[in-house]
C-alpha cells in the first residue's frame, strides 16, 4: 500500500469538484464581464507552468507559491518566510522575477510561469544552475531554488556589471548559511557564459 | 486568512462602483503588502477587487510633466529615460525600495497606501490605535526607536515607510483619485493626514476612492534632484530616516528648494521652515545648518529614537553637499 505523505495527502484533496471557471486575464477590455468567486468557493484556474498548461482548483485564498507547491507538485520553489522578505519562494511570471507568496493564483490565470524545475534541458542543466554548482553557492540548499531563479532575471535584467551591482540586485533573497561571496561569484560566472 | 471573495475587473468605473456597494472590499494591485496584512490578521476584507485588468499602468511624459498611472510598476518608473532625466529622485527613492522582485510587483498607487512597519500595528496580540482604534499605544512608551520625532500625538507615533511618497512631496505631485463621485486631483502634500486621534485614518481617500495616476510636474528643482536613504543594512531595508532634496541653483545661490524626509515624520514630512532657510541664500555649511535646525525645531523625540533629531540634519547636510 502506498505510504501517504503530508504532501499526496494534500495533492489528492485539491482534486475535488471546481466551482467558477476563470477565463484568461485578456488585456483590460471595457465591457468584458468581470469574473468573480466567492468566499471559500472553488475555482478551477488554468496556469501554464514551465511550458505546460496546468488545471488548478484553488480556493482565493491560495497564493501561487502554495499552488505551485501543494496543488500542482512542484515542490523546488520553496516557502521560507511566506512574507516576502526571503526570496526563496521567487519564479518568474512573464519573464519577470516576483516573489511567489506575495500573489494569489487567481490573480495569476492565464501568466506564463517559469520555476526552478522549467530551467533545465533535459539532464542539461541552465548555466545558472551549472555555475552554482561550480562555485559552491549552497550549503543548505534551502534558499537555492529562489537564488537561482533570481539571478536568471538579475542576469537577463543585465545588472551583472559588478560583484556590488550583483549584490544590490540579489538583495532579495536571503541565505541563512550566508554564502553571499560564492553566489556573487556563481552569478558572475554565469552570466558571462550566458552571454556567450 | 480568513476567506474572502475575488473580482477581477475591467472597467475603473466598474471597480469603484463595486467597492461601493460592497462590503468591506479592498482593491489589490501587486498585493505586496496587503498579502501580509491579511496573512497575519491585520487586514481582514471580505472580498478582493483586483484592479490589475484595468488599463492604467503607463508613464507618459506630456508638456506639463510626468503621468504615471496608478497601476504602473515601481520598476517600470524606476527605470523611465525620462524619469531618470526629469525627476532622478523619483527613479533614486524608488530603486531605494524593497528588493527587485518586489519592485516587478508593487504598483505606485498601492506604493502610497501601504501601511506602517510599526511592529505594535503588526502584530494582533498587541493594542494599537490605527488596528483598533481605542486600544492603545505601546510605541509611546515602549520600542520606538523606528518611530517619528515629527507629527505623532499621544495616540499614534508610527511613521509612513513610502520612499516614494516622499520623493513625490519633494516633486509637488498631485494624485489623481476616481470614486463614483468622479474624478478629484489633490496635492500629495495634502494626501497623508497625521494621527491626532483618529490615526486608523491614515489619508484622504474616501471609501470606494482608487488611485488612477500622479502627476509630477516638470521643474528646474526636479531636474537636481536626490534621496538619500538610511538604513539598518545597506539595501533591501526601510529607512531610518531619508531625505529628498531638489535644488535650482544659480552659483551657489539656491533660486528654489524643496526638502521633504521619511523616517521621521508620521507622514511624508516636508519642511517649508527649512525650505526658507535656503532659498534666496548661499549654499553654504552655516545655511544649511539653519536648514537642518529648522527642521527639528518642534521635534518631539521618544526614549530610544533621539538620534533621529541629529541624523537626519546630518543626512540633509550631506544630500546638500552633493547637490551642490
Amino acid at each position: 500500500m502506498a505510504e501517504h505523505t503530508r504532501r499526496t495527502v494534500l495533492k489528492s484533496a485539491a482534486v475535488t469538484a471546481g466551482g467558477a471557471a476563470l477565463a484568461a486575464r485578456a488585456p483590460a477590455a471595457a465591457g468584458a464581464a468581470a469574473v468573480s468567486i466567492q468566499p471559500a468557493q472553488t475555482a478551477e484556474i488554468t496556469l501554464s507552468v514551465n511550458g505546460r498548461r496546468r488545471a488548478v482548483s484553488v480556493e482565493t485564498r491560495v497564493t501561487l507559491l502554495d499552488a505551485l507547491r501543494e496543488r500542482l507538485g512542484l515542490t523546488g520553489t520553496k516557502k521560507g518566510c511566506d512574507r516576502g522578505e526571503c526570496g526563496a519562494c521567487t519564479v518568474l511570471v512573464d519573464g519577470e522575477r516576483v516573489k511567489s507568496c506575495l500573489t494569489l493564483a487567481v490573480m495569476r490565470q492565464g501568466s506564463e510561469i517559469t520555476t526552478v524545475e522549467g530551467l533545465a534541458d533535459g539532464d542539461r542543466l541552465h548555466p545558472v544552475q551549472e555555475a552554482f554548482i561550480r562555485h559552491d553557492a549552497f550549503q543548505c540548499g534551502g534558499c537555492t531554488p529562489g537564488q537561482i531563479m533570481s539571478a536568471v532575471a538579475c542576469i537577463e535584467e543585465g545588472h551583472t556589471g559588478s560583484d556590488e551591482e550583483i549584490r544590490q540586485w540579489m538583495s532579495g533573497n536571503l541565505c541563512r548559511c550566508a554564502c553571499y561571496q560564492n553566489i556573487v561569484a556563481a552569478v558572475a560566472d554565469a552570466a558571462g557564459e550566458v552571454r556567450r | 486568512m480568513k476567506p474572502f471573495g475575488y473580482t477581477a475587473v475591467r472597467d475603473t468605473g466598474e471597480a469603484v462602483r463595486l467597492a461601493s456597494r460592497t462590503p468591506d472590499a479592498a482593491f489589490v494591485a501587486g498585493g505586496t503588502d496587503l498579502l501580509n496584512l491579511m496573512k497575519d490578521g491585520v487586514a481582514r476584507p471580505g472580498h478582493l477587487i483586483d484592479v490589475n485588468g484595468l488599463d492604467l499602468a503607463e508613464v507618459t511624459e506630456t508638456p506639463a510633466g510626468l503621468r504615471i498611472g496608478g497601476l504602473a510598476r515601481m520598476r517600470a518608473v524606476a527605470g523611465h529615460a525620462a524619469v531618470r532625466r526629469g525627476w532622478p529622485v523619483l527613479a533614486e527613492a524608488l530603486l531605494a525600495s524593497a528588493s527587485p522582485q518586489v519592485r516587478n510587483m508593487a504598483s505606485i498607487g498601492g506604493n502610497l497606501l501601504q501601511r506602517t512597519r510599526c511592529g505594535y500595528f503588526r502584530d494582533t496580540g498587541s493594542p494599537c490605535n490605527k488596528r483598533v482604534p481605542g486600544s492603545g499605544c505601546p510605541a509611546v512608551e515602549g520600542w520606538n526607536r523606528g518611530h517619528a520625532v515629527l507629527g505623532g500625538s499621544d495616540a499614534c507615533i508610527a511613521t509612513h515607510p513610502s520612499d516614494l511618497a516622499v520623493a513625490l512631496l519633494a516633486l509637488d505631485a498631485v494624485v489623481r483619485v476616481r470614486g463614483t463621485a468622479g474624478e478629484r486631483k489633490v496635492p500629495i502634500g495634502d494626501f497623508y493626514l497625521r494621527p491626532g486621534a483618529t490615526p486608523h485614518v491614515e489619508n484622504v481617500l474616501r471609501p470606494a476612492e482608487l488611485i488612477t495616476a500622479v502627476e509630477v510636474p516638470r521643474s528646474a528643482t526636479a531636474r537636481r534632484s536626490r534621496y538619500l536613504k538610511l538604513r539598518d543594512r545597506a539595501t533591501f531595508e526601510f529607512a531610518v530616516v531619508s531625505v529628498a532634496a531638489a535644488v535650482d541653483l544659480r552659483g551657489r545661490r539656491v533660486r528654489d528648494v524643496r526638502l521633504a524626509f521619511g523616517g521621521i515624520g508620521t507622514t511624508p514630512w516636508r519642511s517649508p521652515e527649512a525650505e526658507a532657510a535656503l532659498r534666496g541664500n548661499d549654499l553654504t555649511a552655516e545655511s544649511v545648518a539653519r536648514a537642518g535646525r529648522a527642521l527639528v525645531r518642534d521635534a518631539e523625540p521618544r526614549h530610544d529614537n533621539e538620534f533621529k533629531v541629529e541624523l537626519v540634519q546630518r543626512a540633509l547636510a550631506e544630500l546638500l553637499e552633493e547637490l551642490r
